[in-house]
């Protein structure tokens, strides 16, 4: 039956759905709609009241209230990794923020553009601490459990066949089903995204009984997706997300950003926040587009602190994820 | 009088039906040409030519060799087998349950016909889904880790990530088919009175069979670092998936076999008592033949339902068509519209397979029946 679902909803989507700028459908909408994960923390996770959180969900909140305003026009629609790039492809939702890896396949094939790095992550393993194991490379043999449909699962085959070590992956749909699997015994490891690891870890019960290895076996930049051949919409994403890592590089964050608009004398930090310049104009937008955003959501820098760092129970060392200028990767071209 | 064609239709209503056709193929075409261009126009890949290519990743469980280096075809072909295997054990299994459960619950024994009516009202009323994980669940966290194993001597070992047992090696395999076919014989061969031939065969199976179990080479799971290695595999992914396939269907299949057995007229069972049938003879010479009849046509919808249900297999790991090839293969390739019209294709070609055997076992029933 979702089988059946799947194919209709992409074939009908496909066939039928009309080109019109996404930027025009949200304002008609007056919702933003974006894909999120269906439950990972510091990501994109519902809390005791319903709400999702997460920094994933915060980056789609910073995109609506730029383009509508309010950042509680944004809705969320979880989707496995499985249905995310389909539900993008066939419109069922604006754009992904699901902790979503760029890889050149995904970039160029789906018919999708990955907008920005937003979290450098990298693959890890977790295992039961008291194995014996404390490196990556005494896997050999080892039963893993990972989520179906992800780069993941490829790292891994990647990984062990490279080695020439032996592996059984059991493959789940769900992370919740993975965690279980994988508590219960049924795997040697768990490998996802090092971010990943750390958050499902925080489920589990005896969590000191498990230990994250120090290995990284790849490069998982993720970031938000939108279709590809709308550009003006890519540029909204992409653009809003390069203004929230420029505020934490100006020093502007949720607390100082309506004073700094009136106050600072700055250029860099004037053409921000819409005091001088055509920023928000050449995106068909309105000149307090960051400003709104880095009001309602706040600067990268808040955001990390937030959901991932020591803000949050994850407890997530910035490290390649700093300002390019304090040791990190994060760099975003000048608004000017 | 309008004139009719051999087969009784007239030439209007096949003009008409011909029309129809060409019109749900031109619309057919229409939206596969639409769909290309459109796939085209927003860059996104079509075609099969990727089938060809490496998976590079690999399955829990084939029963064909297969590793990171295979082409995404195979991996298509392992994930079909795996799907089969469990569909045909889950058929058998549900069959011979639900046939055991309906007759129960017509016994005339109070406590059997009541945990019968139980078994049926409990098991057909909790979603599918909830039941194959608690299976799993329940299979995973009551048993104990490798090293922990509870062990058949040296042959069988048990424990969370499966059943591992020795089994002969290729040719010790050949001998063991060889040996069950000539004891099938035997078994065909006496029911037709052949003493003959059946001493033949009973010889070449003593001898296969002898051979295997004493002399042949036997490949026997090790415990080598994290787990078992060597001999055959069960896992519990599929262990858990038949029992939850098959328990849940014979909950129906027991319904349709009690519909079946109280649908053949009362006198027919008096008329069998009255001849001093014992009741063994009253089920196979009466009893059966009858409600067969009725029974057969409900119970391919429920064999249908058994494999289409196989595809939640996906939820707990087990590498059927829907998790390996509607799952990693469409994620690694993105060509969801290719890999879903596949495995509908397949899952069309299985329902259809089973429904014409199902037909045509109910026709050569319904011939030899009352002439009605
Ligand atoms: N970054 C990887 C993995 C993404 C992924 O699916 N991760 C899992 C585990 S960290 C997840 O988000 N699970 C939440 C869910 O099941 O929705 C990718 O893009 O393929």
């Amino acid at each position: 039956m979702r089988i059946l679902c799947a194919a209709l909803a992409a074939s009908l989507a496909i066939t039928a759905a009309s080109a019109a700028a996404t930027l025009d459908t949200v304002r008609q909408r007056g919702a933003l709609v974006c894909g999120v994960s269906q439950g990972l923390a510091g990501f994109s996770n519902p809390d005791a009241q319903g709400r999702w959180t997460g920094l994933d969900t915060d980056i789609c909140r910073a995109v609506a209230s730029a383009v509508l305003g309010d950042a509680k026009k944004a809705r969320f629609v979880p989707l496995s990794s499985k249905e995310s790039f389909t539900a993008l492809q066939s419109g069922a939702v604006d754009m992904l923020t699901r902790n979503t890896t760029w890889t050149q396949t995904r970039d160029t094939a789906l018919g999708l553009n990955f907008v920005a790095t937003i979290f450098y992550d990298g693959q890890g393993f977790m295992v039961r601490r008291g194995v014996g194991v404390d490196s990556a490379e005494q896997l050999d043999g080892a039963t893993v459990c990972v989520n179906a449909g992800t780069t993941t699962e490829l790292n891994l085959a990647d990984y062990f066949r490279a080695r020439k070590m032996r592996y059984t992956p059991v493959v789940f749909e769900k992370s919740d089903e993975v965690l279980a699997a994988y508590q219960a015994g049924r795997c040697d490891a768990y490998t996802t995204d090092q971010s990943g690891l750390y958050a499902q870890r925080l489920k589990l019960q005896d969590r000191n009984a498990h230990t994250i290895l120090p290995d990284v076996i790849s490069k998982e930049p993720l970031g938000p997706v939108v279709r590809q051949g709308d550009d003006a919409w890519f540029d909204i994403v992409r653009w809003t997300v390069f203004a929230l890592i420029n505020a934490e590089e100006l020093g502007v964050g949720q607390t100082n950003v309506d004073g700094m608009r009136t106050a600072s004398a700055d250029p860099r930090i004037r053409r921000l926040l819409g005091a001088d310049g055509r920023a928000g104009a050449n995106m068909g937008l309105d000149a307090e587009w960051a400003l709104r955003a880095i009001r309602q959501v706040g600067n990268y820098g808040e955001l990390f602190d937030r959901h991932l760092g020591k803000a949050s129970p994850l407890m997530i060392d910035r490290g390649m994820n700093r300002l390019w200028n304090k040791g990190g990767l994060l760099y975003a071209p000048p608004i000017r | 009088m309008r004139r009719r064609s051999a087969d009784g239709h007239a030439p209007a209503a096949f003009l008409w039906q011909a029309l129809i056709l060409i019109a749900v193929l031109a619309g057919g075409a229409a939206l596969v040409f639409n769909t290309l261009d459109n796939l085209a126009a927003r860059g996104i890949s079509s075609g099969f030519g990727f089938l060809d290519d490496a998976a590079g990743f690999g399955v829990t469980m084939s029963l064909i060799p297969f590793d990171e280096t295979a082409s995404f075809a195979r991996a298509f072909v392992v994930g079909l087998l795996n799907t089969l295997l469990v569909s045909v054990l889950g058929v058998a299994l549900a069959t011979v349950l639900g046939v055991a459960v309906g007759l129960a619950r017509l016994s005339p024994n109070w406590l059997l016909a009541r945990i019968a009516g139980a078994y049926v009202e409990t098991l057909r009323n909790i979603p599918l889904l909830l039941q194959i994980f608690f299976w799993y669940f329940a299979v995973l966290r009551t048993l104990p880790a490798p090293r922990g194993s509870y062990a058949l001597g040296e042959v069988a070992f048990l424990n969370n990530r499966g059943l591992y047992l020795a089994w002969p090696e290729a040719a010790a395999g050949w001998a063991l088919a060889i040996g069950l076919c000539a004891a099938v014989a035997v078994a065909w061969s006496l029911r037709r009175g052949r003493r003959g031939p059946a001493a033949g065969a009973a010889l070449v199976t003593l001898a296969a069979l002898g051979w295997v179990f004493s002399a042949a080479a036997w490949e026997r799971p090790q415990l080598a670092g994290f787990n078992f290695t060597g001999g055959v595999t069960l896992i519990p992914e599929f262990v858990a998936l038949v029992v939850a396939l098959s328990t849940y269907t014979a909950a129906f299949i027991a319904e349709i076999v009690r519909a079946g057995v109280q649908a053949v007229p009362k006198g027919q069972v008096e008329a069998a008592d009255a001849l001093g049938l014992n009741p063994a003879q009253k089920l196979r010479f009466v009893i059966a033949p009858q409600a067969l009849r009725v029974i057969v046509p409900p119970l391919t919808s429920q064999y249908l339902n058994l494999t289409k249900n196989s595809s939640l297999a996906a939820a707990i790991a087990y590498p059927d068509l829907v998790s390996v090839f509607a799952g990693t293969v469409l994620n690694i390739t993105g060509q969801a519209i290719e890999v879903i019209a596949i495995t509908m294709a397949v899952y069309l070609s299985i329902s259809l397979g089973i429904a014409a055997l199902m037909g045509g076992y109910n026709r050569a029933f319904a011939l030899r029946g009352a002439a009605s």
